[in-house]
């Protein structure tokens, strides 16, 4: 047997129709399966329809996909008035033939059975209708109220089977919504029938917050995230929230930003954070967190940066308040629209809505900062891993857009420093830590890098110091007793102070001593040089008497010989 | 369309049974081309409206392959499926017509089993 399977020689991707949902796109790797039917099910409430307006709306007016909308739960003017909340205004889509809606009127007191039956008049209506304005998408929302409807479920199916093989062939995209069942995905088991792409959606409230999930549970011929995805649903429509960056591959900059406070920008190797990367401030209750915050978001207004402040504690009155109190003024920022404030309680909304809005915030105000203040407001019960996922996304998010992030961290106090926040530290690539130093009677300030990537940075512990003109960073004394900060290094830099001063003394006076030595030398040799210059000198004239008498002699020699006449 | 008020249809209704013997139908038959389904229910209900409604009736059969348009203005999905407009309340009555009995529950022509 020959082995001659051919071999494509591209790989064809399977066509799909990008559903313009913000997130929907992403999980499903370009949106729904083209001109195939993708079925979304999910409990009352859910947002089936919505979904699946949204996904005709945004074909129409994005991607200049027609679409028709059949209804057979809500009629055209209650669907109509119903997604105008979310900024769709279908009357004038269907004015200009971008939409047609469809509102299927079934009323089982109406019908009297008697006999075999089919759904051709669908059919006709259906096509009728995509063929009014070259539809590409439809969305059948629910077709299960047939089942509600109409006798003869058997009938029905076969009907079901039918339309659905039709749409295929049909070449629209389509959605079809169905009420979730108990054991199967849906009450009549349309999944069955549909089978390219199967979404569910999901509502579920835990300590009592709500919070909405998708899921991709199939995708014939295409990747898929296969998580559960929170989504949200507000004025702007649908979003649904996947992790941006599933392949850590954004870009990283080399950018280095100042951390407001010059003291720690010289600990961060001389230059502060890098742009883009995420910094953790974890430390006890009152160890100055926001006010390392607030440097750092003054920093940036001041390089005329934007920043973003997700206060989760304290009123943004209260934080301008609080910092003017160490001479950060943030009010200027604010009336700049350089600095934005968005303060909310954590239990005001579900995690996943706070994280969507703090994505979209983010999107419209693009910042290059980010603050979120603390993290720790989101721990709600037993929501912890939960919260952590959400924080990756965020995290990852922001870096992905190249926003410098600044999460503040409360630990307990008794819980060792680092251990509470071992799952995002993977996330983190700057880790600050503030904690108490309790010594001599009193509580200061210590703040050490925990870690720091990518850059040399300084192993020592600071002491810190929040003056009326902002946090100050100093040395701390590391000696048998530990490190010494507040009174205990006051008394410690005296102490140091006078040692140096009586050393400083002692050089003086021994300076002294031997300049009066050398003084007293001196004189001595200048004396001994007198005396000799005065024995030299009598001496120089003892040799000059003893030279004269001797000339004197040999000139009387010369004399008398010249009075004897002498010859030589 | 079609919404009935449910008060106006209560009267109608009464009056309906009251009056049926003696009152004129309007019937439409909606079908889909000559499939088999559509030729049992027009030959079906041609033979009931003959049996007990001669005389006294106006039966319409529309092909939506001609008239597709009319499939949303009537709000058919079924077919065939025959629209009583007169007298009132509104009833559509699917399927080939084969089973007499409900074709006339469906006419009010006999009481509804109980």
């Amino acid at each position: 047997m020959t082995n001659s399977k051919p071999v494509s020689a591209a790989r064809i991707l399977l066509p799909k129709a990008p559903t313009g949902i913000q997130g929907l796109d992403e999980i499903t790797g370009g949106g729904l399966p083209k001109g195939r039917p993708t079925l979304i099910c999910g409990s009352a409430g859910c947002g089936k329809t919505l979904l699946a307006m949204e996904f005709l709306v945004r074909g129409a007016t994005q991607f200049n996909e027609p679409g028709v909308f059949m209804a057979f739960e809500e009629t055209i003017k209650d669907l109509t008035k119903n997604v105008a909340s979310l900024g769709f205004d279908l009357d004038s889509l269907v004015a200009d033939k971008k939409i047609v809606l469809d509102f299927v009127y079934i009323e089982r007191s109406e019908i009297e059975e008697t006999g075999e039956y089919d759904l051709e008049g669908l059919f006709i209506r259906l096509n009728q209708a995509i063929d009014s304005i070259g539809a590409k998408r439809v969305v059948l929302d629910t077709i299960e109220s047939l089942f509600a409807g109409l006798p003869n479920p058997l009938i029905l199916r076969a009907e079901l089977r039918r339309l659905f093989r039709w749409l295929k062939d049909k070449g629209v995209t389509a959605i079809i919504t169905g009420e979730r069942g108990d054991e199967s995905l849906t009450r009549q088991g349309l999944e069955e029938y549909v089978s390219d792409c199967v979404i569910v959606l999901d509502h579920r409230v835990c300590d009592q917050t709500s919070s909405r999930r998708l899921r991709v549970v199939k995708y014939r011929g295409s990747t898929h995230g296969t998580d559960e995805y929170p989504f949200l649903i507000d004025e702007d429509g649908f979003s649904v929230l996947p992790i941006t960056s599933l392949g850590l591959q954004h870009d990283v900059s080399t950018d280095r930003i100042s951390t407001g406070i010059t003291r720690l920008d010289a600990m961060l190797g001389d230059a502060g954070y890098y742009r883009g990367s995420s910094v953790l401030v974890s430390g006890t209750a009152g160890t100055g967190k926001s006010s390392l915050a607030a440097h750092f978001c003054d920093a940036a207004c001041r390089r005329g940066e934007r920043a973003l402040y997700f206060a989760f504690e304290e009123s943004p009155s209260q934080i301008i308040r609080n910092m003017r109190s160490i001479g950060i003024d943030l009010e200027p920022w604010v009336n700049k629209g350089l600095l934005r404030f968005q303060a909310t309680r954590p239990a005001f909304a579900g995690l996943e809505m706070q994280l969507t809005m703090m994505h979209k915030t983010v999107n419209t105000f693009k910042p290059e900062v980010v603050i979120v203040d603390p993290l720790n407001g989101f721990i709600i019960g037993d929501n912890e891993t939960s919260v952590k996922s959400m924080l990756m996304r965020l995290a990852d998010f922001l870096k992905t857009k190249q926003i410098t992030s600044l999460f503040t961290s409360l630990t307990a106090g008794g819980a060792p420093l680092g251990v509470t926040d071992v799952a995002i530290s993977a996330m983190i690539d700057t880790w600050l830590v503030l904690r108490d130093i309790e010594i001599g009677g009193e509580r200061n300030r210590g703040l050490s890098i925990l870690k720091s990537r990518g850059m040399p940075h300084s192993n020592q512990i600071r002491e810190c110091l929040l003056t009326d003109h902002g946090m100050e960073l100093c040395e701390v004394y590391v000696g048998a007793g530990g490190v010494l900060t507040g009174s205990a290094r006051l008394a410690q830099e005296a102490q140091e102070q006078a040692l140096k001063l009586t050393r400083k003394q002692e050089v003086e006076r021994r300076q002294l001593e031997l300049e009066s030595k050398r003084r007293a030398l001196e004189a001595q040799i200048e004396a001994m040089r007198a005396e000799f210059d005065v024995q030299e000198a009598e001496a120089m004239k003892i040799i000059g008497q003893e030279q004269a008498q001797a000339l004197q002699l040999v000139l009387e020699r010369a004399e008398m010989g010249q009075s004897r006449k002498a010859d030589r | 369309m079609n919404e009935n008020n449910s008060h106006d249809s209560t009267a109608a209704f009464e009056q309906a049974l009251k009056s049926s013997q003696d009152q004129h139908y309007t019937l439409r038959l909606y079908v889909i081309g000559t499939s088999p389904q559509s030729v049992h229910a027009i030959a079906n209900i041609k033979k009931i409206c003959e049996e007990h409604l001669q005389g006294r009736y106006e039966l319409e059969v529309i092909d939506l392959y001609q008239q597709p348009q009319l499939a949303q203005g009537e709000q058919i999905i079924v077919s065939p499926t025959l629209i009583k407009k007169l007298p009132m309340p509104l009833r559509r009555i699917i399927g080939d017509m084969s089973n007499e009995e409900r074709v006339l529950v469906g006419l009010d022509l006999r009481p509804r089993p109980k």
